[in-house]
């Protein structure tokens, strides 16, 4: 796992995007599996981020609600949002949390809009990782993610977000907020690993009631490294506004896509039309007669 | 036999203030400096682009800046020439014969004042379109207005960018043609007269009105 993790499959900005192929699903691609139902919103997986990427948040204030801070940013990679909703067939109150953060998709919208060559990478384990050297800063990658992820940093106007501890994972070790979790929401493995763990879980759950648990492994951006068992997966947008089915806006995919082709064809075929007409036509030239006729005119008013 | 350019400066028709061509210039290295910063973010071929501006961060930093000044350099051309850019008789005559246009037959053509319709349809093409850039333009300036807007008004206002670029890139380049192809067009820019000849030619009508004016009248626009 460890020397295949780190070979890159697509990047941003490149012909065609795609340098070689994802490994093998079973033996080779990572995944995150967060099980909602597991997750007493601790937030130790905040913290664990914060220290193992050496970031700080700055001190927030407290406006009623535990989520902290308030939004995703440049340094909060991921977030624990709480959602207090009621559930309509059993009319009780459920207190949901999701751990919210990159999806690591395997279509990644943020890849796909970047316009800077290399500063969007995808490993071949699935991961999607920011390359801060090549980021110019445009925020194009929030346009094109279909979760909401990336921030721009105010210090150096760069784009961050969770790197699924690529760091870690491509020397065989699990994301450091997988580490510090106590009640072992969140795990760590391959592909294959995580389905299979996510199966039990969700059988566990319907036995108990949940009848519509289920993994969420959104099929619009070609399912994701990063899998949610939610209790409800039949409401994902319960949990904080998780996409029901998330895909990749339309209008980024006319801008990325339609758009250029167009656009060049459109410009190229201006200039030609200038240059096949100017060959066809020759230059438009002011005659002598022309000359004599304007002086005429000209002094001629006097 | 040509005629020499001494007797052709001496018939020189002033077409453009000294005012008029600076605001014209600030305009032109706006919007070239515009397309090349824009360009290089539009498609991945173009990228290179971006070391004129001493890099991806500084192209995109840069671009909105320039943009800013684009806008009132245009304006102050815009208040210049607007009124010589109303549409006339004129030219709806001028563009059922457009054929007669490309061909360069002028003699085919109704004498013209200062401007003919092809001239009139770029500044209201590139008026339109500069508003509409500046405005889109804005949306996606994050770096000032993120917070104005939601990621899908910026999703749209990036798509019509692209495409108002591509539009105002469009006519630039007609544009440009056009003062190529018609020989002697350059110097009212460069120089801010144009040979009697060349008035004749192409504006007879202006041609006529310039020379009912006493002659040390400088240019208005
Ligand atoms: C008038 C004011 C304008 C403003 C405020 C503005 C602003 C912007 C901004 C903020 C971007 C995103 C990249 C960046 O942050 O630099 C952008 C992209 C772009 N701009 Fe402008 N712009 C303006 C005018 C123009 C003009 C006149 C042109 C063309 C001649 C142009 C062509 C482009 C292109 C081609 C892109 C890239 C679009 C893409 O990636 O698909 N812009 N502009
Ligand atoms: S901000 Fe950086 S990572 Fe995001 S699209 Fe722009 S260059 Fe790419
Ligand atoms: S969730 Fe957003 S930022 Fe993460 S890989 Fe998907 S598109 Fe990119």
């Amino acid at each position: 796992m460890a020397t295949a993790a780190l070979e890159i499959v697509r990047q941003s900005a490149t012909s065609g995007g795609v340098v070689g192929a994802l490994a093998p699903k079973d033996d080779f691609q990572v995944v995150k599996l967060i099980d909602t139902s597991k997750c007493i919103g601790c937030k130790a997986c905040q913290s664990a981020c914060l220290e193992w990427n050496d970031l700080r948040e700055d001190v927030g204030v407290n406006v009623g609600v535990y989520d902290n801070p308030h939004d995703l940013t440049e340094n909060s990679w991921t977030l624990m949002r709480f959602t207090e909703w009621e559930n309509a067939e059993s009319g009780k109150l459920e207190w949901l949390i999701r751990k919210d953060g990159c999806m690591h998709c395997a279509d990644p919208g943020c890849l796909k809009a970047c316009p800077s060559p290399g500063a969007i990478v995808q490993y071949s384990n699935g991961i999607v990782d920011f390359n801060h050297d090549a980021c110019i800063g445009c925020g194009y990658c929030i346009k094109g993610c279909p979760f909401n992820i990336p921030r721009i940093s105010k210090a150096n106007e760069k784009a961050y977000k969770c790197t699924l501890c690529v760091d870690r994972v491509s020397v065989g070790q699990g994301p450091a907020c997988a580490k510090a979790c106590p009640t072992h929401a969140i795990s760590f493995g391959t592909t294959v690993e995580m389905k299979t763990l996510a199966d039990q879980r969700i059988a566990d759950l319907k036995s108990r009631g949940f009848r519509n648990a289920g993994l969420y492994n959104p099929p619009g951006v070609g399912g994701t490294h990063v899998m949610y068992v939610l209790h409800h997966n039949d409401q994902p947008e319960a949990y904080a506004g998780l996409p029901y089915n998330p895909r990749i806006s339309p209008v980024v995919e006319l801008w990325k896509g339609a758009t250029k082709y167009a656009g060049f064809a459109i410009m190229g075929l201006a200039a030609i039309a200038g240059l096949v007409h100017h060959t066809v036509m020759g230059a438009n030239r002011v005659s002598d007669r022309d000359e004599t006729e304007g002086e005429r005119i000209k002094e001629g008013g006097k | 036999m040509a005629i020499d350019p001494q007797t052709l400066e001496k018939h020189a028709v002033s077409r453009y203030s000294t005012g008029a061509r600076v605001n014209h210039w600030i305009t032109a290295i706006s919007l070239i400096l515009l397309a090349l910063s824009g360009l290089a973010l539009f498609h991945p071929w173009l990228f290179w682009l971006t070391a004129l501006f001493g890099g991806g961060s500084s192209a995109r930093a840069l671009h909105p800046w320039i943009g800013v000044i684009l806008f009132f350099s245009f304006a102050g051309l815009f208040f210049r020439f607007v009124s010589l850019n109303i549409w006339n008789r004129d030219d709806t005559e001028w563009m059922k014969n457009i054929g007669d246009v490309v061909k360069g037959r002028e003699e085919k053509l109704p004498e013209l004042g200062k401007y003919n319709a092809g001239q009139k349809l770029v500044f209201w093409g590139m008026s339109l379109l500069i508003v509409a850039l500046i405005s889109s333009g804005v949306v996606i300036w994050d770096k000032y207005f993120d917070h104005l807007t939601g990621v899908d008004q910026k999703r749209w206002a990036q798509l019509f960018h692209a495409w108002l670029a591509v539009g105002a890139i469009t006519i630039w380049i007609v544009h440009v043609y056009a003062a190529i192809w018609v020989r002697g067009t350059i110097r009212a820019m460069t120089r801010g007269s144009v040979t009697a000849g060349w008035a004749f030619r192409h504006h007879r009508k202006w041609l006529r009105e310039e020379a009912k004016k006493p002659a040390d009248i400088a240019p208005k626009a």
